[in-house]
Order: structure tokens, then C-alpha cells, then sequence
């Protein structure tokens, strides 16, 4: 198999576009870990009602621009409606008892979804405006929408950035991550500004899910493979930190990619090819896991979490 | 997990009939959650379509969800054998689920006649004499991929599939028939949503066809992916990535791709044509060769009832093994490992009007029994 440049290249863009697609994800559960000390594993539910939202609107339609703005609202709206319903009354509890009451909503929602929509996969697909290959200067084919999609994400990254550090809101979210309590007692409405973390990413998830599930099958339980990820970003990240977020999903998609392919053609510099492809598969699929732990050792917290 | 259980026979009923009254109890567990639900659906709608067609009121059939898990699906097993103390067992789709159940389950001396999995090892050396598969053994379907492509003169094909049990039969399958050379073979993550990397591959590999199994929200992914990268190659695929549930999905992207299966909706025979219309009536949506292999497995029980009861096992396996009921493919006979001697067919991606559906081409391997008989006794 060729290690041409071209193939390098292309494994490259395809790691950086996994990668800031997990940041979309990745950036509403670190918020909402941060500011709020949450752990939400219904986040990969919001993924799946985006992309949902996109296919039915998309049906109904035709647009894709719609269908993406129907995703967002409907993830935000379904955040806000869990937000006041059920995690409201998880922010004095202990860590366990969000993940058993987000869990449960993790199954409401699959079996919801189910009973809305059927169990066979919808149809959501990319618009013609956007589909096909297009000739990169290297000579490269890289499809046009994966290049779509790493500018949206960091269009996304910039607005987040500049959210977070010029904007009212932003001080607030900064601060609650720093003292909850103490800015509660200066005035801010707590219950206000989780609603609206919660919400925003809320709506990043259901983005992601939307645009994903365009070139990928939009089912129910697409969403939990994905937040497993996402919390490994965080974790590699820094709980909190969005800059730690785009970094650690931007690592994570490229070690999986660039692990992926490489891994198996190392080992068959020293392993006859069927042992080498399944040991390099095997390694790829941890590695992952093992740069979480690297990077753990390395900074407990996570690369830009708050240092201890 | 859901308690789903159709009682099709009334006490008031067998006494008012005067008929034997030897009710016979099928546990059928099969995946209807999750994202693999609508291959265990169709097969379950297949198999009760049949059920509620025929003229008999003593079958009752259990269905259970196993949600794709093999543990869930042994303890349904152990539930149906010891507390509902089913005759005969049917339903599950994944051939991982499978080994984990069929071999304790037809070693207590209960019948499985599998609608769908069938992985290469219970064909061969580990087959007992308690299990028939109504469907193909794992592998057919891929070397009829095989033999098509080497027919129509594809030389250096790409080929990949999912690192579980029937990813592997798969790749055996296609390169057991195929004559050419391969450009490259991968084995992916079970579940992998994302093909950029091994899609990025093709392309650099130089090879002029591509073949694939990825059943599923795998096959969907990856077909829109592949449409849209821009690599020409023609792709051919066992009838698992191109079913009936999965096409109006993927949609144009999969237009003009060649898929082989045993079964089509445009098979010229009364059964067949019979069971497409009705299929439609009752579900409103068309059938795919889930729901087909889910209806032969119904109508093969029911035409052994006709002989025999499963209590006297000796009678019940000989009247299974005779096969003698109408089957959706025509002729049907089983080889002597209890799998089918069959025509697999080419079928082409078409669109009828607004929906996406198969036409059959040709035939990629006439009677085709398996390759892992030889390996079977009992």
C-alpha cells in the first residue's frame, strides 16, 4: 500500500475534520462540566435530536440551511426543557446521581426518538451545493463538505473564543467556573446563566449531530459513541477550557485517523501483514486512550485545566 | 426489555375445534432496538405475517428484544428455555449474539431455525442436527460478490468489512470465489461511523472495484461518504449494505451499485408475489430479504407441524429437513449441514418512481450449497 504524500495529506484533513467536528461536542460538555460541575451524558441524546431535527426539517423542505437552524433550535429547546426539569435538581447532588439521572434520559430520549420517528435510519443528505470533490493545491481530491465542515467548526472556535473572553456573558461563565457561590452572592442570577450554558451547548450538539449525520446515518444511539469521545477530550483538554477543547479534540481526531492507517503499516515493517493489520488496528483503536493517559501523567488536569 | 407475547390460541378455540389442542410455544428473540432494529423487525413482521396467514391457532410465539447484546441475548435464551419452555426457537439477526446462543440452545434438545445469522463455524465442524438456517450460511452472499466481480472482469478489488464474526466470513466469502488480486483489505471497527481514512485509502491503492460489507448504519455511512469523495470505483456488496430498510436512506448514493442476494422482490413466483403484496398491505412499506427470510422460517415451521410435533424430535427434524412448504425464492431444499441449496442472484440499485429499490441482473451462483458442509456431521 502506497504511504504516498497525497495519502498523507488526505489522512491529515480527515483527522482535523473528525477532530473539530468532536469539538462542537466537546466545547457544550466542558461548559456545562465547567461552569456548572455537571456531567451530562444526555449530551449524546441533544446530538441525536439535531440530527433528527435536520432530517425532518431537511424532508419537509429541502433546505439544508434550515434543517441546520431547526437542529440547533430543537437540541437548545430540548436542553432547556431538561435543564429546568431534570438537571436542575442535580446541581447539589453528588457526581453519580447526574450520571444515573442523565443516563436515564439517555434512554427517554433513544426510545422517544424511536417511537417518533421508527426504527429504520432516516434520510439526510448533503446539498448539491456543497457535494462532490474538489482539486486541492497539492493535487489532492478532498470532498468539498469535510472542508465545509473543518471551516464551520472553526468559525465556531473563534465565536466561542470571542464569547467567552470579550462578551458580559463570557465573564460570567468564566467566573462561575472559578466560584459558583461567590457569584451568586454578587448578584448574578445563577439559575439564568446555567439555563443558557446549558442551552448553548445544547444547540453546539445539535449542530454537530446535524452536519455529521448528513454524511454519516442518522439513527437512533449515533450520539453515545461520540460523547465517549468528547468527555476524552475533555479530560485530555481541561475541564473548562474551550481552548483545551479545541486542542485535545483536534489531538484525539487526529491520532485516531492518522493511528488508524499508520499503525498497521509500521507493524508490518517487522510483522508479516495479516498479524501486522490486526496488531495495528488492535493499538490503533486504544491510542486514543493511551494519549489520554499520557497526557494525564503529564498534567493531571488536563492540558489547559485549572492547575492544582 | 419488553415483553412482547402473541397468544394465538384460546382454550374455548381448541375445545370449539375438537382439534388437537398440543399447542407448540417459538421463542423468537431478535433485535428490535438499537441501531440495528429494522433487520430484527422486518424479520419479526416476516415471520408473524406468515403466522397470522396460515390457518393454524396452536402456535404461540414469544418475542423478546436482545438489543444487540450477547449477554442480554443468552439470559433471554435461558429465560425461554427454562420458564417458558419453548419447542422451538427462532429470531436472531448478528452471528455474534448467535454462537453465543444457538450452541448451548440446540445442545438442550431445542430446535433454532435461524432467519438470518449463519456463521461459518455452526455449518461446519460445531452444526448440530437441531439447526437449520432458512437464510444462507454467512458466507454466500459474498462469494456470489465474488464471483460476479471475477465474471465481470474486476482484477485488483479493495475490499473491507467490520473485525467481528461475519465481517471475517465475509472477506473469506468474497476471496474465495473472486480470481483477481487485491489492492488492499481492511477490517474496521464494528460501528465505525466515519470511512474518510479508509475511503482515502481506495484512492491511493490503485484498485479498480471495491467491495464491501457494512451492515447497517456502517453501510450508510460509508456509501454517502464514498459517493462523495470522488472515487469512481464501480462497488459491488452482498444485499446487507442495499436492503429494502436501508435504501431510501443512503438514497442516490447508492444508485447503479451491484448487490447480491438470494432473494428479490421481483422473483417470478406466486408465493412471492403473494407475500411482496400482503407484506405491503399489512406494514405499509416493501419487504426487504429480512422479511423475506423471516416469512420462509414461519411457513418451513409450519409446513414441519404438518407431519410432526417437536416432541417427538426424531420426526420433527425429518419433516424440517424435507423443507416441503412454498418458499418466497421457489424451489428450496437444505444441504446436509440444515443449510440452503440456492440460486444467489445479481441485483442492481434502481429508482421506482420515488423509491429506491433492487432489480435482479442475473445470477451470480447457481445452487450453491456452502463451503464448510464437508466439515459437518452429526
Amino acid at each position: 500500500m502506497l504511504m504516498s504524500t497525497i495519502l498523507i495529506i488526505e489522512q491529515i484533513l480527515n483527522g482535523l475534520q473528525s477532530g473539530i467536528m468532536l469539538f462542537l461536542m466537546a466545547a457544550g460538555l466542558t461548559l456545562i462540566f465547567g461552569v456548572m460541575g455537571l456531567i451530562n451524558l444526555a449530551h449524546g441524546s441533544l446530538y441525536m435530536i439535531g440530527a433528527f431535527a435536520a432530517a425532518a426539517v431537511a424532508g419537509l423542505t429541502g433546505s439544508f440551511v434550515l434543517a441546520l437552524i431547526a437542529a440547533m433550535a430543537a437540541a437548545a429547546l430540548a436542553g432547556v426543557l431538561v435543564e429546568m426539569l431534570v438537571i436542575r435538581r442535580l446541581y447539589a447532588t453528588d457526581h453519580l446521581d447526574q450520571v444515573l439521572a442523565t443516563f436515564a434520559l439517555i434512554l427517554i430520549f433513544s426510545e422517544g426518538t424511536r417511537w417518533a420517528f421508527g426504527s429504520f435510519p432516516l434520510f439526510l443528505d448533503i446539498p448539491d451545493y456543497l457535494s462532490g470533490p474538489v482539486t486541492l493545491p497539492c493535487g489532492i481530491q478532498y470532498p468539498f463538505y469535510r472542508l465545509v465542515l473543518i471551516c464551520v467548526g472553526l468559525l465556531v472556535a473563534v465565536g466561542l473564543g470571542l464569547l467567552i473572553t470579550q462578551t458580559r456573558l463570557g465573564v460570567q461563565i468564566r467566573a462561575g467556573e472559578n466560584d459558583r457561590e461567590m457569584i451568586a452572592a454578587l448578584g448574578v442570577d445563577i439559575s439564568k446563566l446555567y439555563t443558557l450554558v446549558f442551552a448553548l451547548g445544547a444547540a453546539l450538539a445539535g449542530l454537530a449531530g446535524a452536519l455529521v449525520g448528513a454524511i454519516q446515518s442518522v439513527q437512533v444511539g449515533m450520539g453515545e459513541p461520540v460523547l465517549i469521545l468528547a468527555f476524552v477530550v475533555i479530560v485530555i483538554g481541561g475541564i473548562g477550557s474551550i481552548k483545551g477543547a479545541l486542542i485535545g479534540a483536534l489531538l484525539v481526531g487526529l491520532t485516531d485517523t492518522l493511528g488508524g492507517v499508520f499503525l498497521p503499516q509500521l507493524f508490518k515493517l517487522f510483522m508479516e501483514p495479516s498479524a501486522a493489520q490486526t496488531s495495528g488496528s488492535a493499538l490503533a483503536s486504544m491510542s486514543i486512550y493511551i494519549l489520554m493517559g499520557a497526557v494525564l501523567i503529564w498534567r493531571p488536569t488536563g492540558l489547559f485545566g485549572a492547575r492544582t | 426489555m419488553k415483553l412482547k407475547s402473541l397468544i394465538l390460541s384460546t382454550a374455548l378455540a381448541a375445545l370449539a375445534s375438537g382439534a388437537s389442542a398440543e399447542s407448540i410455544k417459538v421463542g423468537m428473540i431478535t433485535t428490535l432496538s438499537g441501531g440495528g432494529a429494522g433487520l430484527g423487525i422486518d424479520v419479526r413482521d416476516g415471520f408473524m405475517l406468515a403466522i397470522g396467514q396460515s390457518d393454524r391457532t396452536d402456535i404461540e410465539v414469544v418475542i423478546e428484544d436482545d438489543q444487540r447484546k450477547p449477554d442480554v441475548a443468552v439470559q433471554l435464551a435461558d429465560k425461554m428455555i427454562q420458564s417458558e419452555k419453548v419447542d422451538v426457537m427462532t429470531g436472531i439477526i448478528w452471528s455474534n449474539l448467535a454462537m453465543a446462543v444457538i450452541p448451548s440452545a440446540t445442545a438442550q434438545g431445542k430446535f433454532y431455525l435461524s432467519p438470518n445469522a449463519g456463521p461459518s463455524a455452526l455449518a461446519g465442524k460445531a452444526c448440530h442436527e437441531n439447526y437449520f438456517n432458512v437464510a444462507w450460511q454467512n458466507d454466500n452472499l459474498h462469494e456470489a460478490a465474488g464471483a460476479y466481480a471475477s465474471s465481470v472482469g474486476y482484477k485488483n478489488s479493495f475490499i473491507l468489512a467490520p473485525n467481528y464474526p461475519a465481517g471475517q466470513d465475509a472477506l473469506t466469502g468474497y476471496k474465495r470465489m473472486y480470481e483477481g488480486e487485491l489492492a488492499g483489505q481492511i477490517f474496521t471497527k464494528l460501528g465505525q461511523t466515519d470511512y474518510a481514512a479508509e475511503i482515502a485509502q481506495i484512492r491511493a491503492s490503485g484498485a479498480d472495484s471495491v467491495f464491501f460489507f457494512l451492515p447497517g448504519g456502517m453501510g450508510i455511512s460509508f456509501l454517502k461518504q464514498y459517493a462523495d469523495s470522488g472515487v469512481d470505483l464501480p462497488v459491488v456488496g452482498p444485499a446487507f449494505s442495499f436492503d429494502q430498510g436501508i435504501l431510501q436512506a443512503v438514497g442516490d448514493a447508492a444508485l447503479g451499485v451491484i448487490n447480491t442476494s438470494q432473494w428479490n422482490k421481483d422473483i417470478d413466483n406466486a408465493t412471492n408475489a403473494a407475500f411482496v403484496e400482503t407484506f405491503q398491505v399489512e406494514y405499509g412499506r416493501l419487504p426487504s430479504l429480512y422479511a423475506s427470510q423471516g416469512f420462509d422460517t414461519a411457513n418451513l415451521l409450519i409446513s414441519a407441524l404438518e407431519t410432526a410435533h417437536p416432541d417427538d424430535a426424531d420426526a420433527f427434524r425429518a419433516a424440517l429437513k424435507a423443507a416441503n412448504f412454498d418458499s418466497t425464492r421457489g424451489d428450496f431444499e437444505f444441504g446436509p449441514n440444515h443449510h440452503p441449496i440456492q440460486d444467489i442472484y445479481a441485483r442492481e440499485v434502481i429508482k421506482e418512481g420515488d423509491v429506491y429499490t433492487n432489480k435482479i441482473i442475473g445470477v451470480a451462483l447457481e445452487n450453491r450449497g456452502d463451503a464448510y458442509a464437508a466439515d459437518c456431521s452429526f
